[in-house]
């Protein structure tokens, strides 16, 4: 079960570093105009780290129904919670984003919170 | 050229869609699947029809496009701000269902839960007083 959880955490991690990595590829998207979101999202599916972030993410989540279907719910779902500190850790280390003592603190209570919060 | 209170506007009603979408798309999703029911046989001809039944459902089509709305205002947020401030700061959207379940369908929350909406909702705030953008995207497309 240990593993299965891993498997969920860190494939989900892994995907959405991926699909935030492809987006700072785009740039930044400065109107939320439709006619230029309609144009814009074709090109983010031409960023194959975006298919790598989908594919990780598709893994993450058939784990997660697999284990779902024989694993204690009140033991999986909080332990998934522990994806925002792997987030901010990945996001720290691969993306090199500048995670603040502040940022660092909000990380764990977020942690800590969705996992007491899916305790029921 | 892009001021920072409007990026900052741009950020929380991104981040706000993906609270709403999410969260409607979730509940949505879960209807259509007890509509469907229990899966109790696993041989393939009752699983077909599983799969035909769920795919019939009008809550579940509702809910996948909830979520492929969700899954565009993340996408969008992530063209500017930083992965490490989106992912805890869409995370209030779990407390506000907790108290809006509690509120609104009079469901009981434990002492428990409560804590960990407190967290919650004080991570978010510490999350919040950051700045969304730290490293340089490439330049604005457009």
């Amino acid at each position: 079960m240990t593993l299965f959880i891993a498997i969920v955490v860190l494939s989900g991690t892994a995907g959405d570093l991926a699909v935030s990595h492809a987006m700072k590829q785009i740039g930044e998207i400065e109107t939320l105009r439709p006619s230029v979101i309609w144009r814009v999202l074709p090109q983010a599916f031409r960023i194959v780290w975006m298919w790598i972030g989908l594919a990780l993410m598709a893994l993450a989540f058939f784990s997660l129904l697999t284990l779902l279907s024989w694993a204690d719910v009140s033991i999986v779902v909080p332990a998934t919670a522990l994806s925002y500190v792997t987030a901010a850790i990945g996001a720290k280390y691969l993306l090199h984003e500048k995670v603040a003592p502040l940022r660092w603190a909000g990380v764990f209570l977020v942690c800590a919170g969705v996992a007491l919060l899916s305790l029921s | 050229m892009n001021s920072e209170p409007k990026k900052r506007r741009r950020t929380y009603l991104l981040l706000a869609t993906m609270v709403l979408f999410s969260s409607i798309g979730n509940v949505l999703l879960s209807k259509g699947m007890k509509q469907v029911g229990q899966v109790v046989d696993f041989s393939p001809i009752a699983l077909l029809g599983v799969f035909l039944k769920t795919f019939m459902n009008s809550s579940v089509w509702l809910g996948i496009f909830s979520l492929l709305l969700f899954f565009v205002s993340y996408m969008l947020v992530l063209s500017w701000a930083d992965l490490s401030y989106v992912q805890p700061a869409s995370a209030i959207g779990y407390a506000m269902v907790a108290v809006l379940g509690y509120l609104l369908l009079g469901e009981s929350v434990s002492p428990v839960r409560w804590i960990g909406v407190l967290f919650i909702c004080g991570g978010v705030a510490l999350v919040g007083g950051t700045d969304p953008t730290t490293t340089r995207s490439n330049p604005p497309c457009e």
